[in-house]
């Protein structure tokens, strides 16, 4: 055994059963590589100027909002498991735990750090704590997501600190203990917050009153997006949970979660899902009857352009909806593990369609009645940049799931070991 | 009793020259375009769009309309959104201010914005040697990175209002504060005037009945209103006429 792979053997918990250091390293390239290009992209986006993208006046937002949405929504596993878990009391997900807090710190601080690449003068980032407009959903999204990050590195340093090596310094030992006194309160102070930015995030569009596509009336001061984009949060975040377990399942080649976690995890996206697509139809019905027609727009100056005709909305409703719900909820189709996974993806395919046309489709439609119907494509900086994220994401996930106790099945030594 | 500055722009006087947008670039130090710039990327606080009816031949008609920051009066689109208040409505005057040295450049007003009337700084400001003399000494100019619009040439007020400082008044004199697309219209399309005064011409104007504002319908109450007698533009600009017909851009 080479010098190297026996460092690494030391930092893996003993009796873990795990991939040779070799391997290990092998996987890791190609991400790495990733990560690198991504890095070198937002390092132009900082040197140049954000004239490296193929974002424009009138295209202000493009796919990093885009897809920044869309990470945070599926991100939500984080906040909404540990809600289940230590306010709810559904200990059987506690075997996913571990998982869904480092999905969640991995897609929110990836969404940020591109976040810092998408604003003009990310140097001025305290500016919006230092003169907040209270008025702003951009303001209520960036405190709760600092704060809400900030939970999650606390949430993360007690599966941290639990490698092996880590472990062997006392005061760490006593730190771990001692946050899983705490660890309820950061999921009570998580789930609070993380309610609030992601119903925020909807807002961000579902305010713009010049945006009549995406426009919405609501209750008090949020529109009904803040709410929609909250259910839909929640739905898609045990579901994004269980692709990325099986996706470790299936790498690894081992069990690592009992069937009735993902079963348990599928009636729940399933359950809130449904609730979703009645209430998004309600709230489609309504825009299109009485918001719309109130600030002149109809239903042709939304879907007469393609490719965002009507298919996008069925699509969205339907087969990226309805669908999945079903196949969650039904005993028989959920009783599959295969078929409980492609609901799971088509669930995971239904926000992202989502955060698309609430994010694209708005930017591209005319909003003058003498405006052309705009296209953008992002440019390499800007796909290699979130394939930086992507990367970071896999790799901090497979570092966590090598060194740290993921999952009860492959903890090893960590099993046994208990201050009490 | 504070003044809302407002435009009228009658249409069937534009030939659609330019003359405005050269005026407020050069007045508000606009850089030259960068040499990827396009009109989509470019900073033009004064745009001027090219209508047609849409039809060919001797029915053809064409117009030409300048669209720059409506200064909305009520639920102002991009002052709302702003997370660090660098967009303000000037209760004095009723111009919508925008302060470069505050923003983040997040851009959320301009996807706010439903006039396409905010501009980002994609690129450094620079100028050919030489041209730098020409630049206006009473604007700054603005740094790469962040959002831009129309604000009525508001070095234009300031000098007014010192004017009438030194003058001993409290308020300016109108004559005293004309914004560089008015004054530079060869064809005096554009009239400037307080709003709030209904004995000021630009007021009348507004209250005709060939006058009209763009997206009414969504309720921000833009100040900036246009005139025309042709039919044609009117049904145009009424969203609920139809569908959309081209435009283009000078």
């Amino acid at each position: 055994m080479s010098e190297t792979a026996l460092i690494d053997r030391r930092w893996i918990a003993r009796d873990a059963e795990r991939a040779s250091t070799a391997r290990f390293l092998l996987w890791l390239f190609p991400w790495v590589c990733l990560l690198l290009l991504g890095i070198y992209a937002a390092g132009l986006c900082f040197y140049y100027g954000l004239n490296q993208t193929n974002m424009d006046n009138r295209f202000a937002f493009g796919m990093w909002i885009f897809l920044d949405l869309s990470i945070i929504a599926m991100g939500a596993g984080a906040f909404f498991t540990g809600f289940l878990v230590y306010i709810l009391k559904q200990t059987d997900l506690k075997p996913v735990l571990n998982t869904a807090v480092v999905v969640g710190l991995t897609c929110y601080s990836g969404a940020v750090a591109v976040l810092m690449v998408d604003v003009g003068q990310p140097l001025r980032a305290w500016f919006t704590f230092w003169y907040p407009n209270t008025h702003s959903m951009l303001t209520e999204v960036t405190f709760c997501i600092s704060c809400y990050l900030l939970v999650l590195i606390l949430e993360y340093i007690p599966v941290l600190v639990q490698n092996r090596q880590l472990r062997r310094v006392p005061s760490f030992l006593v730190f771990e203990h001692q946050a899983h006194k705490l660890v309820p309160v950061l999921a009570g102070v998580g789930a609070f917050l993380s309610f609030f930015h992601q119903g925020s995030l909807g807002g961000l569009y579902g305010v713009l009153r010049g945006r009549p596509f995406a426009y919405r009336q609501g209750f008090a001061i949020w529109p009904s997006t803040f709410f929609l984009f909250i259910l839909s949060a929640i739905a898609v975040g045990p579901s994004f949970l269980m692709l990325v377990v099986a996706a470790a399942e299936k790498i690894t080649g081992q069990t690592l979660v009992d069937f009735r976690v993902y079963r348990k995890l599928g009636f729940i996206s399933g359950v809130l899902l449904a609730i979703y697509v009645a209430a998004k139809a309600i709230d489609t019905y309504v825009w299109l009857n009485v918001t719309s027609p109130r600030l002149g727009f109809g239903p042709w100056d939304y879907y007469s352009y393609w490719p965002f005709s009507s298919t996008f909305l069925f699509a969205a409703t339907v087969p990226l909806g309805l669908l999945p719900a079903i196949l969650f909820i039904v005993p028989r189709t959920a009783r599959h593990r295969g078929l409980l996974l492609l609901a799971a993806a088509l669930t995971c395919c239904g926000v992202l369609l989502n955060r698309f046309v609430m994010t694209v489709q708005t930017l591209a439609l005319p909003t003058l009645p003498f405006d052309p119907f705009l296209k953008y494509i992002p440019s390499w900086q800007e796909v290699a940049t979130f394939g930086g994220v992507l990367a970071y994401g896999v790799i901090v996930y497979s570092l966590s799931y090598r060194y740290l106790p993921m999952f009860e099945a492959t903890k090893g030594e960590a099993k046994n070991v208990s201050l009490d | 009793m504070s003044a809302r500055y407002g435009m009228v722009i009658d249409l069937d006087r534009c030939t659609g020259c330019g003359a405005c947008m050269i005026a407020c670039a050069s007045e508000n130090n606009v850089p030259p375009a960068a040499p990827r710039a396009t009109w989509r990327t470019g900073i033009t606080p004064m745009l001027v769009h090219t209508l047609s009816n849409g039809k060919e031949g001797v029915d053809r008609r064409e117009a030409f309309i300048p669209i720059a920051c409506m200064q909305c009066e009520h639920e102002t689109p991009c002052v709302s959104v702003c997370p660090q208040q660098a967009v303000e409505l000037d209760k004095s005057t009723g111009i919508v201010m925008q302060m470069p040295q505050r923003c983040l450049g997040c851009r959320y007003c301009m996807t706010a914005c439903p006039y396409h009337a905010r501009y980002f700084n994609w690129w450094d400001p620079q100028w050919p040697p030489g041209m730098e003399h020409s630049l206006n000494p009473g604007v700054s100019v603005r740094m790469r990175g962040v959002v831009e619009k129309c604000n009525m040439c508001h070095a234009r007020y300031h000098d007014a209002l010192q004017k009438a400082a030194a003058a001993g008044k409290k308020k300016i004199d109108l004559a005293d504060y004309v914004p560089a697309c008015v004054e530079a219209c060869p064809t005096g399309a554009i009239a400037f005037g307080n709003l709030a005064d209904p004995n000021d011409p630009v007021t009348m104007a507004a209250k005709s009945p060939d006058a009209f504002r763009l997206l009414e319908s969504i309720g921000t109450e833009p100040k900036i209103h246009y005139k025309t007698t042709q039919a044609w533009i009117r049904a145009l600009a009424d969203r609920n006429s139809g569908r959309p017909t081209e435009a283009q851009h000078v």
